[in-house]
């Protein structure tokens, strides 16, 4: 894992300006990431997939609305920074919405599903054995335009579609 | 751009000033170490660290809880569970410095005062449910949790979240047997 600066921020407002200055483009290769679960974060971080220059830890937002499951008459809102475990035991979301708690419930461990954010969960990378193996340079999710190492060999099935 | 540690700085040179003050407060270098107060099993541990150090080292190399143990040290087998909390969460994929501010519960942490087993140990003991034992502090912190999640009614329940759990010896039945066991004592308790 390469050093990075740890910040943490309180407020939504502190979340956004911490990406001030960071140019659009790739998500993957941003020097600014964002840590909540951190269970895709640090697993490719020690990787050396992602190499963020700063990580800033935005779990603090989870006591606001981001936070927070919300079912009504309306629909279902789902707060970024919910925890799996707790959507996928939400009474209302089991009841009115059991797709979404099964789906969850069948995904990871619930030590995963305690840690992960839903926006995490959305968030995830390939799982493709050569995106998370740097020893491979062609890789066209890790560096657009290198090339598929997955293409011609047993798992080209499964590549992804970069 | 390079902001050099202090430690870069030789000790007989007169630190050089003529680089320019930065108009805004510069985050800290990466390197720069990480002083953080970490609470662990009831007691405050002040560390200064690496600030890539995840909880789990923090844990053993730091504090010398060996108890935790790092067995794939991405999130895949369980090993290194511990509470959070009192929720169930993996320590390999929690930076130490994200930990400040929450309570930590380990292995270590669990056995009463007085040295006798928490439950959920004695019935690890009483039905053989472990063999090498590597897995097995981690087994134990994802059992208490278990059981305190309601998610231990049946055995299928046990065996479904459990699932995080690896154990290489294959001491699952034991282990199913075991929480079975735990479960009616930490109700009483």
């Amino acid at each position: 894992m390469r050093p990075f600066v740890y910040e943490r921020v309180n407020t939504p407002q502190a979340a956004v300006e911490a990406m001030a200055g960071v140019g659009a483009g790739s998500a993957l290769q941003g020097p600014v990431q964002y840590l909540a679960g951190g269970t895709t974060l640090l697993d490719l971080m020690k990787l050396d997939v992602m190499r963020p220059e700063k990580v800033v830890d935005i779990n603090a937002l989870d006591a606001t609305i981001f936070g927070r499951l919300e079912a009504s008459r309306g629909g279902l809102r789902l707060g970024a920074l919910a925890r799996m475990a707790d959507a996928a035991e939400h009474p209302a979301i089991r009841r009115d919405y059991p797709m979404i708690a099964q789906s969850l419930q069948l995904a990871a461990s619930q030590q995963i599903r305690n840690m992960a954010s839903l926006g995490g969960n959305v968030l995830q990378r390939t799982r493709c054995i050569y995106f998370r193996d740097v020893s491979y340079a062609p890789c066209n999710k890790r560096n657009p335009g290198s090339g598929c190492a997955a293409l011609g060999g047993s798992i080209e099935r499964t590549r992804c579609l970069a | 751009m390079a902001t050099a540690s202090s430690a870069a700085v030789p000790l007989f040179a007169r630190a050089s000033r003529s680089e320019a003050a930065p108009a805004r407060v510069q985050p800290k270098s990466p390197r720069d170490p990480s002083v953080i107060t970490l609470e662990v099993n009831g007691r405050d541990q002040r560390l200064t660290i690496d600030v890539r150090t995840t909880l789990l080292d923090a844990l053993r190399e730091h504090l010398g809880l060996t108890g935790t143990k790092k067995g794939c040290d991405h999130g895949q087998c369980g090993a290194c569970t511990v509470l959070l909390d009192g929720r169930r969460v993996l320590s390999c994929l929690t930076l130490a410095v994200a930990a400040q501010g929450h309570r930590t519960t380990t292995i270590e942490g669990l056995s009463n005062g007085d040295g006798t087993l928490h439950p959920m140990q004695q019935a690890f003991v009483d039905h053989d449910a472990f063999q090498c034992g590597y897995c097995t502090p981690g087994q134990i912190m994802s059992a208490v949790a278990c059981v305190n999640e309601g998610h231990a009614v049946s055995d299928e329940d046990i065996r479904e979240y459990m699932s995080g759990n690896l154990c290489r010896c294959g001491a699952y039945p034991n282990i199913v047997a075991a929480v079975n066991q735990a479960k009616t004592l930490m109700k009483r308790q």
